[in-house]
């Protein structure tokens, strides 16, 4: 029998952003099995909302995590808003749906940069974050905010967006299409990315769901779950379908994020033409009593929140589960049997958010 | 067919890669030239201490604490390095003193905090000429 040997991979890695740790046990090259540790980056941002009152608590949920952060307060809001019972106007709906999806779109091209990156493509990671800046300049002119948008609140949304920006955003969205058109054809055509991302790092579709993956890792294997389609925000009155691939590997997962760009971009093109006139917020008065869970689908895949009120303005408890630490069991399973040059590609390909994560 | 799905993406890389040597920079040469802004961009707060009313309503909504209010010393600080620029602040105020600037304030070496002496004098009251006359109607 080959002698098993244990390699420390993380918390400081070259291809990690931020810290987790792994222990790999290798026999030879193989990696046969990989035990995580993750706290090395925890907050205690879920006990703040017992220091802050409700309203102000948005800008700190939504500092959770600096990719995703319009999705974490709307995902919040839309907690408090259904505990009290608040109509938010439809207007306020779309404009959630179209800075979410500009999220995405954000959150996306930024792991592919960082996966071309990864893979030792540093001119395709360029190429990627360019096209991702013209998308923040958007949140920016709209929001006021590059990745911390701060244009969620409880009740509606804090901007408006005129007419004629509307327009502009449709428009300039045609020219970012035939980039990010440019771009995809390198990364799912290109001989070596392909060599280097097939058959590494294999999710069976059995495995996912059973491990409980979710976003592009799980319909990378064939899982057909997206938390748009149970229509929250505007998406009910969209129409688009989850994107999925079979193979479950690497390849499949940078696929899957690749194709949901054109989703996306088909998305807010869909809400621009569709979204109604008038009002963007309400009046919000009184403290939220109950509790509620809040889904939403943010880049990496389902985000919960948990929210609890006891009819103060200082909420009883908060607890977010973001998607990355549902995708680690996936993520150890992948890692099992591959070979231990191939463990930083297989951690970059489910995008984890390990700030996200530990809050 | 392998091959002629690999010299498509070859073509679009050089393409990518010729395009990008003739552009210029898609970066600029922060801090030397100033940040690409919009009007609404969120840069830093800023306060007109002659309209303050010490209130106190921009440190109660402040969700960082990075605003401290001293009344009796008559003073408004703002530790920079806490503030989130949320706007919270500016949208709240009551007196409409507080501005959000469109740039990022300069990179500085040390941590401080910024202190702003408030210089409000509030109006006296304009004597109602009624209760004057009947005042004087009562001696």
């Amino acid at each position: 029998m080959t002698q098993r040997i244990v390699i420390p991979f993380g918390p400081q890695h070259p291809v990690l952003p931020e810290p987790i740790h792994f222990d790999l046990v290798l026999e030879d090259e193989h990696v046969v099995e990989a035990l995580p540790t993750i706290g090395y980056v925890h907050r205690g941002l879920e006990r703040l909302i017992e220091k802050r009152e409700y309203p102000e608590y948005v800008y700190i949920v939504e500092r959770t995590c600096g990719i995703c952060s319009f999705i974490h307060s709307l995902t919040y809001c839309q907690g408090i808003e259904q505990i009290m019972g608040i109509e938010v106007p439809e207007r306020a709906h779309f404009l959630r749906t179209i800075w979410s999806e500009y999220s995405r779109l954000h959150s996306h091209l930024l792991w592919l940069g960082c996966f071309a990156d990864g893979i030792g493509f540093e001119n395709l990671f360029m190429g990627a974050w360019r096209i991702r800046e013209s998308i923040l300049d958007v949140l920016e002119q709209t929001t006021g905010g590059r990745v911390i948008q701060s244009s969620c609140k409880v009740g509606g949304v804090r901007r408006d967006i005129s007419a004629e920006k509307l327009d502009q955003m449709a428009r300039d969205l045609d020219g970012i299409q035939k980039e990010i058109e440019d771009l995809t054809t390198v990364f799912l055509q290109d001989d070596s990315i392909r060599h280097r991302l097939k058959n590494v790092g294999v999710l069976s579709k059995e495995d996912a769901y059973h491990l409980g993956a979710v976003g592009p890792t799980a319909r990378g294997s064939g899982v057909a779950i997206d938390l748009r389609q149970t229509g929250y925000a505007a998406y009910d009155k969209l129409h688009f379908e989850a994107v999925t691939e079979k193979d479950g590997d690497c390849y499949a997962r940078c696929a899957v994020r690749a194709r949901e760009l054109f989703t996306s971009i088909d998305l807010i093109k869909q809400a621009i033409a569709k979204i109604p006139e008038g009002p963007v917020d309400i009046k919000v008065t009184g403290a939220p009593n109950g509790e509620y869970f809040s889904r939403s689908e943010q880049p990496r895949g389902e985000l919960v929140h948990y929210l609890r009120g006891n009819g103060t303005k200082f909420l009883a408890r908060s607890r977010i589960r973001t998607p990355t630490l549902t995708n680690v069991p996936p993520l150890v399973k992948m890692i099992q049997g591959c070979e231990l040059a191939d463990v930083p590609v297989i951690i970059l390909s489910i995008d984890p958010c390990i700030g996200c994560m530990e809050r | 067919m392998h091959g002629e799905v690999s010299e498509m993406a070859f073509f679009e890389m050089a393409k990518t890669a010729i395009k990008s040597l003739i552009h210029c920079p898609a970066t600029i040469r922060y801090p030397f030239q100033p940040a690409k802004k919009t009007p609404i961009s969120r840069g830093h707060v800023i306060i007109d201490a002659s309209r303050c009313i010490s209130c106190g309503t921009c440190q109660r909504k402040c969700p960082s604490q990075a605003i401290l209010l001293n009344k009796e010393a008559k003073t408004w600080q703002i530790d920079r390095f806490r503030c989130i620029v949320c706007n919270s602040c500016v949208e709240t105020c009551p007196a409409k003193c507080l501005v959000m600037d469109t740039q990022y304030t300069a990179p500085v070496t040390k941590k401080s905090v910024e202190i702003v002496t408030i210089t409000y004098v509030k109006p006296p009251k304009p004597a109602p000429a009624t209760a004057a006359a009947g005042g004087e109607a009562k001696t």
